[in-house]
């Protein structure tokens, strides 16, 4: 267990080092970079993609994983923005309404999962195609621009743009749930072995439920947020992220197979692919490059990963020996 | 379970077609499927679900998804998954469109067009194995997990495709690509009869070839297939090979039925490459699976989306229809398995 403690350390480590690099460079070529409003904006891009990822991040950790969070988010978006328009309310009923449903779809995932018996991956890209194409279907795709005035209105708190709020207090909840809750533990305990976290005494149906669920009412949250910024609501806007999300985690050090993650590691790889492909904007690469680039470093972060896991591990069965 | 029809050793007699299809409960509960989805379309359409035209546009339909399907099924069989199959179709289609149009001008002979189109191909070809060969040498010998290193490749590639055309469309291709997409051959679609050949040459690699067996033993268990002194990093370079070269088939059928190549064509294949795949029985942790099963699965699949537009129903719910399908074949699978549980459990007791 400690040495999996400082394995996530020295990834955090070395990311931070790699994202001061990056800093210090942009900053001193493009002297945009340094300026503050770029940096506003840069937080506020990433806002809605940081609160889909703290939900993922929970899944993954439990040895599973959610492709069809981008897709909760799209329907939860849509019902929530109908609602909103036809009978009215504030942001209370607002986060309300999508937590729950958000919640409740991702809930769904969770009783699939458990009493079919099946991986998780398949489920969820099961459900992904089902919530996307009856939206689809319903909707016919049109988008909605008639949002409420309230609900558009830009609103800051101290400075602070309120998708970078509603995304910071997001990450504060998970850090706290997965690092200080009994929950949040046994969600570890599950990723790390479930066989070992059921003779323990954890109840798995319950925390699949609390994950999937979890995972949702980030979609959720993440769904709203986007509205609010773009100011409409389009119904395969969100569609296509899930991979850039799912990326955006593994960069920031949590496993596929479970049991290893943390909240630090994931606003890190947030990070690094906001810098960069503002960095290289900047600095007057194409935009098209950016896609190239970023595969690119994923490919480096995980080769990376994976070579000093198996050094390690051939240094540490030499050492027994 | 050692039952005279499962164990069949050289010179036993041949199964029936019944025991043959009854062997493997995936391909009874598809053929179940297809036959009560065609039932219910001939039902509600009569006159023009059971029709040439019907069954002819379903042929043209199929291929593409049916070899990108096929290229996913290789490396889940071995246990891993390629995400970069669309992005591979892609790039590779890419690079053969910009060399055929480039290279080809109104006024060049039959032969220099022969030539060139050969020589586009071969191009994309050796794209293809390039990006299966770079995935496969990291899923390999680096030990890094097969979603993560695809994710990668699938981002680096478009991002290369995106990067080159500025998101544009390269498009314009002399007939003979055309025909590969939207001829026919003795009424057969010609894109079929290629789907058709990469199916018997993907089941006959997977089931009469060491490095077949050595795909599957790896999907089981690759730690005692290494053991067993299979080279397992160079089979697993293979797969991914493999399944870039079938990439490479769907691109040249995609280019002659688009008349023209993009970097984000198909995407929204990429997951319904996977649901086919374990529809058809193809175990997602690897090990299992049949080309027959999928092949199956892709009928099914098709037969639902051509029975819901004759109905007149949108694309979309036809998505949501085979997800549900989805859902459903996972229940029965699971209620099979239980109830064959029960059945053992209550022999034994005896």
């Amino acid at each position: 267990m400690r040495k999996q403690v400082r394995l996530v350390f020295r990834h955090d480590g070395q990311l931070a080092l790699i994202i001061a690099a990056m800093a210090i460079i942009f900053s001193i070529v493009s002297p945009a970079f340094r300026s503050t409003g770029n940096l506003v904006s840069l937080l506020e891009n990433y806002s809605v993609m940081a609160i889909m990822a703290a939900g993922l991040l929970v899944v993954l950790i439990s040895g599973g994983i959610d492709i069809s969070f981008a897709a909760i988010a799209a329907v939860t978006q849509y019902v929530v923005a109908l609602i909103l328009i036809n009978a009215g309310g504030n942001w209370l009923v607002a986060f309300a309404l999508a937590a729950a449903f958000g919640g409740l779809l991702g809930v769904v995932n969770a009783l699939l999962i458990y009493y079919l018996r099946a991986l998780s991956v398949i489920v969820t890209i099961s459900t992904m195609t089902c919530y996307f194409a009856l939206l689809m279907f319903v909707t016919e795709g049109k988008s909605l621009f008639n949002l409420p005035d309230w609900f558009t209105d830009d609103l800051t708190f101290w400075s602070i743009p309120f998708p970078v709020l509603v995304a910071a207090i997001v990450l504060i909840i998970t850090a706290f749930i997965l690092s200080r809750l009994s929950i949040g533990r046994q969600v570890y305990g599950l990723g790390g072995n479930p066989e070992a976290a059921k003779r323990m005494g954890s109840n798995v149906l319950g925390l699949q439920c609390f994950v999937y669920g979890y995972s949702g009412l980030m979609a959720g949250i993440a769904g709203l947020v986007q509205a609010h910024r773009v100011e409409e609501v389009v119904p395969n806007a969100l569609i296509g992220r899930e991979l850039d999300v799912l990326a955006a985690v593994v960069l920031g050090g949590a496993s596929l197979t479970g049991g290893i993650g943390s909240v630090s590691g994931t606003i890190l790889g947030i990070v690094l692919l906001a810098i960069l492909q503002n960095g290289l904007t900047l600095l007057g690469v194409s935009s098209y490059a950016f896609g190239f680039v970023t595969g690119v470093v994923i490919l480096l972060s995980v080769s990376a990963t994976a070579y000093t896991a198996k050094r390690q591990a051939r240094s540490s069965a030499r050492h027994a020996v | 379970m050692q039952s005279k029809t499962i164990s069949s050793p050289v010179g036993a007699r041949r199964a029936t077609f019944t025991e043959w299809i009854g062997r493997d409960p995936t391909v009874t509960m598809l053929c179940a499927f297809i036959l009560a989805a065609a039932l219910v379309f001939g039902a509600l359409t009569p006159t023009r679900f059971f029709s040439g035209e019907t069954f002819r546009a379903m042929a043209f339909e199929m291929p593409e998804l049916g070899i990108l399907a096929l290229a996913m099924m290789v490396p889940l069989m071995s246990g891993g998954l390629n995400l970069a199959i669309i992005a591979t179709s892609n790039l590779s289609g890419l690079v053969t469109a910009a060399i055929v149009t480039s290279l080809i001008h109104p006024s060049s002979s039959p032969m220099a067009v022969a030539g060139v189109i050969a020589l586009a191909l071969l191009a994309g070809m050796a794209t293809s194995l390039l990006i299966g060969f770079i995935t496969g040498y990291i899923v390999a010998f680096l030990g890094v997990h097969p979603i993560l290193v695809t994710l990668g490749t699938m981002t680096a590639v478009k991002g290369i495709s995106v990067y080159v055309t500025n998101g544009g469309v390269i498009g314009g291709f002399p007939a003979a690509i055309l025909w590969m997409g939207n001829g026919t051959l003795l009424g057969v679609p010609v894109s079929m009869i290629l789907f058709i050949f990469c199916a018997v040459v993907i089941a006959l690699i997977m089931t009469h070839t060491p490095f077949g067996v050595a795909v599957r033993l790896i999907g089981s268990n690759e730690k005692a297939t290494r053991y067993s002194g299979v080279a397992t990093n160079w089979m697993l370079v293979g797969v991914y090979v493999l399944s870039s070269l079938l990439c490479w088939m769907a691109s040249i059928i995609m280019m002659a039925r688009f008349n023209s190549a993009r970097a984000g064509y198909a995407e929204s294949y990429l997951l319904i490459t996977i649901l086919a795949a374990v529809l058809g029985g193809v175990d997602p942790n690897g090990g299992f699976g049949r080309v027959l099963g999928l092949f199956l699965s892709l009928i099914l699949l098709q037969e639902i989306s051509t029975g819901f537009n004759l109905l007149g129903f949108s694309p979309h719910l036809t998505e949501a229809i085979w997800g549900a399908t989805m859902l459903f074949a996972i229940f029965i699978a699971l209620l099979r398995n239980q109830w064959s549980l029960r059945l053992w459990r209550s022999k034994t007791a005896q």
